[in-house]
C-alpha cells in the first residue's frame, strides 16, 4: 500500500499528490511503458532511414538522414509475389474483407443475442451452447472442409470467400456478447413495444440496438483485430489477386530476390498494424465500460 | 355479456397448472383489481388478457369480440408495466409517441395527443428529456401518458406502484383513482397490496394458488369473506382468526373461546345467527376494528359484549393503539381509542362487537356463517 494514497479519501490522496512513494511509483511505471514502446519505437525510426544506416549498425539512433522513400516503396512499389505493386492492393484486400465481415457478424450476432434472450424457444439454450463451443474449435481443424465448402460454393480464392469464413468464425463470440448483453436488457420493454404495436424487426432496431453502443463496440473492436490480424484463413484461402494484407506483408519479408530491405519491412508493418491502432484509439474507452456492461450480469 | 368476458380460462406451463378455471365478466368503466400474494396467478393473468402469454384452455372476450389468435398490438388494449418499461433511448415525447406512430397515426393527430396527456398527467416541462433523467414519480406519469394516448378499451396495470416510495406510492394512488373517476375507463389492476385494491376498485378478485377465491366489491371482500385465506388477506392489521366452539348460550348459540392462562368466556352471536351449528367447532374471525374498549364499541351494534383478558402487549400508533392478547392459543389484536389508559400485563375488558364477527370451517377454512 502506498503511503498517502487511500482509496476512501481522495481528497487527501490529491493533495498529497507529490509524496516520495508516488514519485517512485511514477519512474516504475514510466520505465515499464518505456520498454514496451522500445519494439515500436525501432520500427519507426527505422522505417524512416536509408538502408545503408541500418546495415552499417545504427539500428537504435535516430536516423542521419530522414527519408519517406520506404514508405513509398513499401505502399506502392516494392516487389510482393511477383508484380511491383507495393502492399496498396492488399491492403485494399482487407478493407473489403474486414469491413463486411465485421459489420455482418455483429449484426448477426445482435439478432442472435435478441432471439435468444427475448424470443427463446424450445431448444434455444442448446443452439447457444453450440454457437459458443465453435469459438473453441480450433482454426486449423476446419481447414479442410471450409477450402471444400468455399469451393462447392463458387468462393474459393475470393475476397468474398474470406468474409464467409470470418463471419461464420465470428459469430459465436459476437453471440456471445450480444446474448449476454441482452439477458440484463427489462424483457418488459421488449413487452411495451409488442403492445406498443412494434413487430419483431422493428423492436430489434428501434428499441434494443439503439441501446447496444457499449456492446457493439466491445464486438466490433474484437472481430476488427481478429479478421485484420488473421494470417492462417488468409493464406489458406485466398489467391494473389484476394491476399488480405497480413500474407502480402509475410510474401514481402520472405520475398528472396535482391537485398533485404529492413527499412521498407518496418514501414509495411506499421502500415498492417496502423488500422487496429487507429480502431483502439477512436473505440477504445469505450471497450473496457462495453466488456463490463456485458459481463456483470447475464 | 360484459364488456371483457373472461370465461373457463386456465394456463399451463407443460403440467404445472398456474391458473385455474377462471370466470370473470368486467362491465364498461369498472376498477377491477386482482389482488393476492406472488405466484398467485394475478400477472399471468393479466398477461393473457393483453395476449403476452396464450391462454391454455377457455376464451378471453373484449367487447363481445373473442382474443384467440389476436395480437397484443390489435386488441387495443394498453398497459403500464411495474418497471415502467420506457424505452431508454428515446426522449418522453418519443416514448409516447411510439405506439401512435406503430398504429399509423399521423403526426398532427399524435402531437395534439401527446399536448393533451402532457397538460393532463403535467409533464409538459419533461417531454425532451430522456427516461434517465427522471425521478420515480415522473417516469410512473411518463408511463401512463403513454397508456393514455392510445385511447385504449381497457388499461391493464401490472403492479405500477410497487417501484415508488411510500409517500408517492399513497400520492400516485389517489392520481390513478382520480383519472378513473375523471376519464371513466375500464381498468384491471394487479397488485399484492390489499390497501390499493381496497381504496382503487369497485370490483376485487382475491387470487390464490392459481384460483379466484372471491370477487366482489370491496365491502363484500372486507366484509364478507368467503374464506379464511381472503379473510386473513385482505385488511390491515389482518383479521383476528381463532378457534371457538358454537354453545347454547342464554340467548341463542354463542362461542366459547379459551382465554390465556385457561379461563373460557362466552361470547353470543348475533340473533338468528349459527342457530343450526350448536356443538360445532369453528374458526371464529374478528376484525381488529370489532375488538375495542367499551366506549369505543360501535353504538349501532346490538351484539356488543365484553370479555376480560390479559394485555400481552401494546402498540400505540398515533391515532389508534393495538393491544394484543390471546385467545385460543392465537394472538389476537384489538384496535382500542389513543387515549385509553391500558398497560401490558394488566387485564382489561375487551368489548367484541359480535355483529362483525364470521365462522369458518376449521378443515375446508370455508365461510359457515
Amino acid at each position: 500500500m502506498m503511503p498517502g494514497v487511500s482509496m476512501d479519501n481522495p481528497v487527501a490522496a490529491r493533495s498529497r499528490g507529490f509524496s516520495p512513494g508516488r514519485i517512485v511509483l511514477y519512474l516504475i511505471l514510466g520505465l515499464f511503458c518505456l520498454y514496451y514502446l522500445l519494439p515500436l519505437y525501432v520500427m519507426a525510426v527505422n522505417s524512416v532511414k536509408p538502408l545503408s544506416e541500418i546495415t552499417s549498425g545504427g539500428m537504435m539512433s535516430l536516423p542521419d538522414e530522414w527519408t519517406l522513400a520506404p514508405w513509398r516503396a513499401a505502399w506502392s512499389q516494392a516487389q510482393v509475389g511477383v508484380e511491383a505493386t507495393g502492399l496498396r492492393p492488399y491492403f485494399m484486400n482487407s478493407i473489403l474483407m474486414v469491413v463486411p465481415a465485421v459489420a455482418l457478424s455483429t449484426i448477426m450476432g445482435a439478432l442472435n443475442g435478441y432471439v435468444l434472450t427475448k424470443w427463446a424457444f424450445r431448444g434455444s439454450t442448446v443452439l447457444f451452447g453450440l454457437l459458443l463451443f465453435g469459438c473453441f474449435i480450433p482454426f486449423q481443424m476446419v481447414l479442410i472442409p471450409m477450402a471444400r465448402m468455399l469451393g462447392l460454393m463458387g468462393l474459393a480464392g475470393s475476397v468474398a470467400g474470406l468474409v464467409f469464413v470470418h463471419v461464420v468464425y465470428g459469430i459465436g463470440f459476437s453471440t456471445l456478447y450480444f446474448r449476454n448483453y441482452y439477458a440484463a436488457f427489462p424483457t418488459e420493454l421488449v413487452r411495451a413495444a409488442q403492445i406498443d404495436g412494434a413487430g419483431f424487426f422493428r423492436i430489434f432496431w428501434r428499441i434494443l440496438l439503439p441501446s447496444s453502443g457499449p456492446i457493439a463496440v466491445v464486438c466490433i473492436i474484437w472481430q476488427f483485430t481478429n479478421i485484420w490480424n488473421d494470417f492462417l484463413f488468409g493464406a489458406s484461402f485466398s489467391d494473389f489477386d484476394s491476399q488480405p494484407m497480413t500474407v502480402a506483408l509475410n510474401n514481402l519479408v520472405q520475398s528472396s530476390t535482391g537485398v533485404r530491405e529492413y527499412n521498407v519491412h518496418f514501414a509495411g508493418a506499421i502500415m498492417a498494424a496502423l488500422p487496429t491502432l487507429l480502431v483502439y484509439i477512436v473505440a477504445g474507452r469505450f471497450f473496457v465500460r462495453g466488456l463490463m456492461a456485458g459481463s456483470v450480469k447475464g | 355479456m360484459g364488456f371483457l368476458d373472461i370465461t373457463r380460462a386456465t394456463k399451463s406451463y407443460g403440467a404445472l397448472k398456474v391458473l385455474h378455471e377462471t370466470d370473470i365478466s368486467v362491465e364498461e368503466g369498472e376498477f377491477l383489481v386482482l389482488v393476492g400474494p406472488s405466484g398467485c396467478g394475478k400477472s399471468t393473468l393479466l398477461n393473457m388478457i393483453a395476449g403476452l402469454e396464450e391462454v391454455t384452455s377457455g376464451d378471453i372476450a373484449i367487447r363481445g369480440r373473442s382474443m384467440k389468435g389476436v395480437k397484443p398490438a390489435d386488441r387495443n388494449i394498453a398497459m403500464v408495466f411495474q418497471s415502467y418499461a420506457l424505452y431508454p433511448n428515446m426522449s418522453v415525447r418519443g416514448n409516447i409517441s411510439f405506439g401512435m406512430e406503430m398504429h399509423g397515426i399521423a403526426r398532427p393527430e399524435r402531437e395534439r395527443r401527446i399536448a393533451e396527456v402532457a397538460e393532463l398527467l403535467q409533464i409538459g416541462q419533461l417531454l425532451d428529456r430522456k427516461p434517465g433523467q427522471l425521478s420515480g414519480g415522473q417516469r410512473q406519469r411518463v408511463a401512463m401518458g403513454r397508456a393514455l394516448v392510445r385511447e385504449p378499451d381497457v388499461f391493464l396495470f401490472d403492479e405500477p406502484l410497487s417501484n415508488l416510495d411510500a409517500k408517492l406510492r399513497v400520492d400516485m394512488r389517489t392520481e390513478i383513482k382520480k383519472l378513473h373517476q375523471k376519464l371513466g375507463t375500464t381498468i384491471i389492476y394487479v397488485t399484492h397490496d390489499q390497501i390499493e385494491a381496497l381504496t382503487l376498485s369497485t370490483r376485487i378478485a382475491v387470487m390464490y394458488d392459481g384460483h379466484v377465491q372471491q370477487l366482489g366489491t370491496p365491502r363484500e371482500i372486507y366484509d364478507n369473506p368467503a374464506n379464511m385465506f381472503v379473510a386473513g388477506f385482505m385488511g390491515s392489521p389482518s383479521m383476528n382468526l381463532f378457534p371457538a366452539r358454537v354453545v347454547a348460550g342464554r340467548d341463542g348459540p354463542a362461542a366459547e373461546i379459551v382465554l390465556a392462562g385457561g379461563g373460557s368466556a362466552q361470547l353470543p352471536f348475533a340473533q338468528g345467527r349459527m342457530t343450526d351449528q350448536v356443538g360445532r367447532e369453528i374458526v371464529l374471525g374478528i376484525r381488529p376494528e370489532a375488538i375495542t374498549d367499551r366506549d369505543g364499541a360501535d353504538r349501532n351494534s346490538r351484539a356488543v359484549h365484553e370479555v376480560e383478558a390479559l394485555v400481552e402487549i401494546t402498540e400505540p400508533a398515533g391515532s389508534d393503539t393495538f393491544v394484543a392478547t390471546q385467545i385460543g392459543g392465537r394472538d389476537v389484536t384489538g384496535r382500542l381509542r389513543a387515549d385509553v389508559q391500558v398497560a401490558a400485563g394488566q387485564r382489561f375488558s375487551f368489548a367484541f362487537n359480535m355483529e362483525k364477527a364470521v365462522a369458518f370451517d376449521p378443515r375446508t377454512e370455508r365461510r359457515i356463517g
